[in-house]
């Protein structure tokens, strides 16, 4: 297979929900190695993406292929198989509060490999250095902080050594010097593990810091995909309006009770 | 107008089917994981659930049994009495607790206790994205959490109704004999001639039911509830609406079917005879 082919690739996506309508027609590639950021206002669809990717999601019409398997219309079987080969950092963490963080970060070890118990631990309690949180694999969820806890859920995502990771919102609810930890832990996993990077947020600092190529995504479009210098220069006002962190004038009629027809 | 009310009944019914047939693609998918996939590391799981499912709803089976045994002696004597044969007071709360309140209100009993607890657990787990967490790493939530569920109920509901049953017999006996006069050797007597194996093994047999019942209604509520706390919330009282629901329909046809056979087996056998 070779290095050039794109990892993950959208084929013309459609997904809706009930009426509404989320993604409108996505062609998208994702290159090996590199650091996608998908953002885009809240409800534009950006964690429906990624949950495509894992099949969590099946496409109304379209396909999703990654590593030239075809994701959406595999088995149950294989579909265990590739979900290996994916760490997913979900929005909330998403730990398992009934098992310690050591347990969390060891549940994937146990689930796919036929490791022994020590070297299933000591390699929980290496994945938890990596994200700088040794010594505390004996608490529960409960008893860590927010950002503590996408911490270990990101130390329970590379568990089984992806050649993928999907991060949904990393940084949403956090304060942002906890944010730049988790950019910063970003960068480092994708220089140190050489794995493919797709970041999901709204947070255009994260963006700007991690991303090697930025695609926005609106009304369930594409409205912009390139670096993200060229997104500064962009022309389209949806696009500016985003990246500048600016209301439409529609958006603030809505605040001073002018009806709108949209909000 | 009408056509409104037709397409509403229309939705309502449709919504209804695909809600019935996806609970039944979820029991099959119980059952396949039970015939397949049934190793050590379910087995472990078992537990720490039994401790909770079974031993700590002990208190509240044995409560709601004692006390129903004991209002049975209260509420029939008198009558029994006017025709001189409340001796046999025995035979009829024992057979009253065995076959039917004994197994119906210890399944009661755990839907709400047992029921609304798992539906609020993988509820949780659904809205805070934790069943996702166990699908993308290639672990059947299925598997990992409603089996081992499912079998503590199985094994458990059972069991339970036991319990329910002695102390139903005992707190009837208490009442009977201690607080009504009834003389014991009598009353032990009819106790003994009236509640056969039949009706002991009928009890516990649909007490089995109950407990899948219970266990797939309540897992399925909280694999398929809606958003936030108030889908939790609701998804924890429908959980028991039906499984409450369930419980009692299953009862009356289970009770059909078995005095059926009960007779074709042995013919009637009266409490007042003998």
């Amino acid at each position: 297979m070779s290095e050039d082919t794109p990892i993950i690739q959208f084929k013309d996506v459609h997904k809706s929900f009930g009426r509404l309508i989320v993604l409108n027609g996505v062609t998208l590639n994702v290159e090996r190695g590199k650091c996608l950021v998908i953002i885009g206002a809240s409800g534009t669809g950006k964690s429906v993406l990624l949950k495509h990717i894992v099949g969590l999601l099946k496409p109304d019409a379209g396909e999703i292929w990654f590593d030239n398997q075809r994701v959406d219309t595999l088995d149950v079987r294989r579909l265990m198989d590739l979900r290996r080969r994916i760490g997913f950092l979900f929005q909330m963490g998403a730990l398992f509060d009934s098992l310690t963080v050591l347990d969390n970060v060891a549940f994937p070890l146990v689930e796919h490999t036929r490791k022994s118990e020590e070297e299933i631990r000591q390699i929980a309690e290496a994945k938890l250095r990596m994200v700088g949180l040794a010594n505390i694999g004996a608490k529960m969820p409960a008893e860590l902080s927010g950002g503590q806890k996408k911490r270990v859920a990101l130390a329970r995502a590379i568990a089984l050594n992806p050649e993928v990771i999907l991060y949904d919102e990393p940084t949403t609810g956090l304060d942002p010097v906890r944010s730049d930890v988790i950019n910063e832990l970003i960068i480092k996993l994708q220089r140190e593990l050489r794995v493919t990077s797709i970041v999901v947020t709204h947070d255009m600092h994260s963006a700007f810091k991690v991303a090697d190529r930025i695609v926005m995504l609106h009304e369930g479009k594409i409205a912009y995909d390139g670096s993200p210098h060229a997104i500064l220069e962009s022309n389209n006002p949806v696009v500016r309006r985003f990246v500048m962190g600016e209301a439409s004038e529609q958006e603030l009629a809505s605040l001073n009770g002018r009806p709108t027809g949209d909000f | 107008m009408p056509s409104a009310v037709v397409e509403h009944v229309g939705k309502s019914v449709l919504s209804a089917l695909e809600a019935f047939g996806a609970f039944w693609r979820f029991a099959g998918s119980v059952f396949l994981w039970l015939y397949t996939g049934l190793g050590k590391k379910t087995l472990r799981l078992m537990p720490p659930l039994m401790f909770e499912i079974g031993v700590k709803s002990i208190p509240v089976v044995a409560v709601t049994g004692a006390f129903i045994g004991m209002v049975l002696a209260v509420e029939m004597y008198n009558q029994f009495r006017s025709i001189g044969q409340e001796n046999r007071l025995g035979a009829i709360i024992g057979v009253s607790v065995v076959k039917q309140i004994g197994p119906v209100l210890a399944a009661v009993m755990l839907a709400g206790r047992v029921g609304g607890a798992l539906t609020a657990e993988l509820g949780t787990m659904n809205v805070t994205e934790q069943l996702d967490a166990l699908r993308v790493m290639g672990a059947d939530p299925v598997r990992h959490l409603v089996v081992p569920r499912f079998l503590a109920c199985v094994m458990l509901t059972p069991i339970l109704t036991i319990f329910s049953d002695i102390l139903g017999i005992v707190g009837g006996w208490v009442v009977a004999v201690y607080g009504l006069g009834i003389p014991h050797g009598p009353y032990w007597e009819h106790a003994e001639n009236g509640i056969g194996n039949w009706a002991v093994l009928e009890g516990v047999i649909k007490s089995i039911f109950f407990g899948g019942a219970i266990a797939l209604i309540s897992c399925f509520k909280g694999f398929t509830c809606g958003a936030g706390a108030s889908g939790v919330g609701r998804a924890c009282t429908e959980s028991f609406v039906y499984s409450f629901i369930a419980i009692i329909v299953f009862n009356f046809f289970f009770a059909r079917i078995a005095s059926e056979w009960y007779v074709a087996l042995y013919g009637i056998r009266s409490i007042f005879g003998g």
